[in-house]
């Protein structure tokens, strides 16, 4: 059941990626080479493959270049795992990679000071909610605690009350 | 009054934020190479593949570096700009012919024009790599030290031109 849903939820990836792609006037080929089999070194493939998982192919722009087919993410896989043979570090590698497509080849932005108000917007969103709830509920408190009976009021309400007592 | 002044003035905000978000290109991803220095290669060339060109053969004027392919359908939509820009002599353009077979190549440059004074064959892509490349068209924007003064994704438009791209060469030829 969960395999059916995996595999329907792939195809419609699929269909979505190719129909970004008539939208766009770009040339993206987005389909175009099916990822390469295991290199020679399994190892070396699976280190690529978890660095490549954290990283945006900026070609399907919601796929990780460990998971996309676009021939953008297989010339990058190629690279990174040209890198790693050559004893690069995962930070290495991953500074080359930002050095030419800015940080949003990573999917774990950096924090610094244009990426602030996507770290901390949800808590200023969330405080300005705990500030606004709570100045309108003083608000109500005080409102409710003005509008007490008045004296009079108070005896028409016991008078009406006795006389239903006796009824 | 407030009771319904807060909430339109929220939905404006909204509103405001939803416009700005779809008028955004989640495409146009900014170019950290912009006003640095731009890579060096050298490559063979598409024309006499016996012909290298190196990049540091430029430094010293403004140039423009243009990177294109006959698989890509978009590059036939900025070409015919591409063609006059290269007839008005205002700027040298050097393409880079990304990941393409030199044959198709060279019919593509026979049957649309060719306004390159060099076209440079990068038939694996690296150097697309090392210039931050993800779709074709791309255009860069050379200056004499040899920095990346502008990036332009996709195709290149009369809008883009006079806006940005003239006003800027002429600011750099200066």
């Amino acid at each position: 059941m969960t395999n059916n849903l995996a595999r329907l939820q792939l195809v419609i990836i699929g269909r979505l990626c190719v129909l970004a792609m008539v939208l766009a006037t770009f040339s993206w080929t987005c389909l175009a080479n099916e990822a390469p089999l295991v290199a020679e070194d399994p190892a070396l493939e699976k280190r690529m493959l978890n660095l490549a998982e954290n990283l945006r192919c900026l070609v399907c722009q919601n796929e990780s270049l460990a998971g996309s087919r676009a021939d953008f993410a297989n010339d990058l896989r190629r690279e990174i795992r040209e890198q790693m043979q050559a004893n690069k570090s995962d930070d290495e590698i991953i500074d080359f990679l930002v050095a030419r497509y800015g940080d949003f080849v990573l999917y774990d932005p950096p924090l610094k000071p244009t990426t602030w108000l996507l770290w901390f917007g949800p808590l200023v969103f969330f405080l300005g909610g705990v500030a606004t709830l709570t100045f309108y509920l003083r608000h109500r408190r005080t409102q409710l605690e003005e509008s007490s009976l008045t004296e009079h009021q108070r005896k028409q309400i016991e008078s009406l009350m006795k006389a239903a007592d006796k009824d | 009054m407030t009771r319904f002044l807060m909430p339109l003035a929220i939905f404006i905000v909204v509103v405001v934020f939803l416009g700005i978000g779809l008028t955004l290109n989640p495409r146009q991803v900014p170019s950290p190479l912009v006003d640095k220095p731009a890579p060096v290669f050298q490559l063979q060339q598409l024309h006499d593949n016996e012909k290298v060109f190196s990049s540091k053969d430029n430094i010293g004027k403004v140039w423009m570096l243009n990177v294109w392919a006959s698989w890509c359908v978009a590059c036939r939509d900025e070409h015919p700009l591409l063609v006059e820009l290269s007839r008005l002599g205002i700027v040298p353009i050097f393409g880079l012919n990304y990941k393409d077979q030199r044959d198709t190549a060279l019919r593509w440059l026979k049957q649309f024009g060719d306004p390159y004074v060099i076209s440079i064959a990068d038939t694996d892509g690296r150097v697309g790599i090392n210039y931050g490349v993800y779709g074709v068209p791309e255009t860069y924007v050379i200056d004499k030290e040899g920095i990346i003064r502008y990036k332009h994704i996709g195709p290149v438009t009369v809008k883009s031109l006079e806006d940005k791209i003239l006003p800027l060469i002429n600011e750099l030829k200066g």
